[in-house]
């Protein structure tokens, strides 16, 4: 298949998902002028973070007085997650450049994660397929400074009552709704979800790497059971 | 400093996105890991999406009767049927806009 057919269907496997991150955008744009960030500034942090949970954990952290060390921890142990998405990449990514890989991995967000998996996964053989992650994070990219920077200079153009930060929540679950009819996958998203209600309180945002390793425990009894049967 | 920590905090997430893709290898990965890293987006994305829905700004458990927990339910359902990622944050978003103006 040629490279340029690949990165549309990444772009257009993303729209829907934009719905959502238009929103964000803006408030991460409104937030960080609020909490007393210069524009340039939130600007930059949307170029260089590119991820919208980093970015509010560190303006709230910084404007709330938070040393650079704590601050820079939560960022680090808020974004931990990325790890695991790289983990699971790796696999599809492996024969690509050194540049390329550098490239890419500008563009892993959840959401070009969650749906280059699933690409990568049922066109593993398509030697180019990796035009996919470049093209749906490429978009998300792209709308995410857009949005950002509507949000710095226009403020908050979408009426509060909206009640848009939902749309955060419905956007991961989207990104995992077809695993809903699997039982092994219901049992380790429920876990998963449990454990972030009761670490939830832990210092750093811990809670999600922590629900994440424990349910990815779950899994690994699960896979092992699995192994078993075979 | 707040310009240090705004790139220190791109230059964290950035080695967090690339250090995993450029580390691992092939043969370092056998089946079972493989299939254990299929399982990482139903792992991960819960813990994110419980807490939005369940827990408020101080940390405590919303109302049963909460706008989002009803609007979230029929989005699972909804997406469970259509399979549809669109149909999954449509139907979310509508039905919570008509919970909270219309009812």
């Amino acid at each position: 298949m040629k490279s340029s057919k690949i990165f549309t269907k990444g772009v257009l496997d993303v729209l829907p998902l934009l719905i959502p991150v238009f929103p964000f955008g803006l408030i991460i744009g409104v937030i960080g002028v609020e909490l007393g960030f210069s524009p340039l500034m939130v600007f930059v942090s949307s170029l260089v973070v590119f991820s919208g949970s980093a970015q509010i954990v560190l303006f709230q952290l910084v404007s709330g007085g938070a040393s650079p060390l704590v601050t820079l921890t939560s960022v680090g142990v808020t974004n931990s997650r990325h790890f695991l998405y790289g983990a699971v990449l790796s696999e599809y990514l492996e024969d690509l450049s050194t540049t390329w890989k550098i490239f890419l991995s500008y563009f892993l967000a959840d959401q070009s994660f969650a749906l280059s998996q699933r690409y990568f996964k049922e066109n593993s053989s398509l030697k180019n397929k990796h035009f996919y992650l470049l093209g749906s994070g490429s978009t998300l990219w792209l709308v995410w400074q857009t949005s950002s920077l509507f949000g710095i200079f226009l403020g908050s153009i979408v009426p509060e009552e909206l009640g848009l930060a939902f749309a955060i929540p419905l956007t991961f679950l989207s990104l995992i709704i077809h695993e809903f009819r699997k039982i092994d996958h219901l049992i380790v998203i429920i876990t998963s979800g449990l454990l972030a209600i009761l670490f939830y309180e832990i210092p750093f945002k811990a809670y999600i790497i922590t629900a994440s390793l424990g349910a990815l425990m779950i899994a690994w009894i699960i896979t092992n059971i699995k192994y078993k049967k075979t | 400093m707040n310009w240090i920590l705004i790139f220190l905090a791109g230059l964290i997430t950035y080695f967090l996105r690339y250090s995993m893709i450029s580390f691992i290898k092939k043969d370092m990965l056998n089946e079972k890991t493989k299939t254990l890293l299929g399982y990482v987006p139903s792992a991960v994305f819960p813990a994110l999406i419980f807490p939005a829905v369940l827990l408020d700004n101080s940390a405590s458990f919303v109302s049963y009767n909460d706008p989002k927990i009803l609007a979230i339910l029929i989005a699972m359902l909804v997406g469970f049927f259509s399979r549809k990622i669109i149909a999954t944050i449509l139907s979310g978003l509508i039905s919570y806009w008509v919970i909270i103006f219309l009812l």
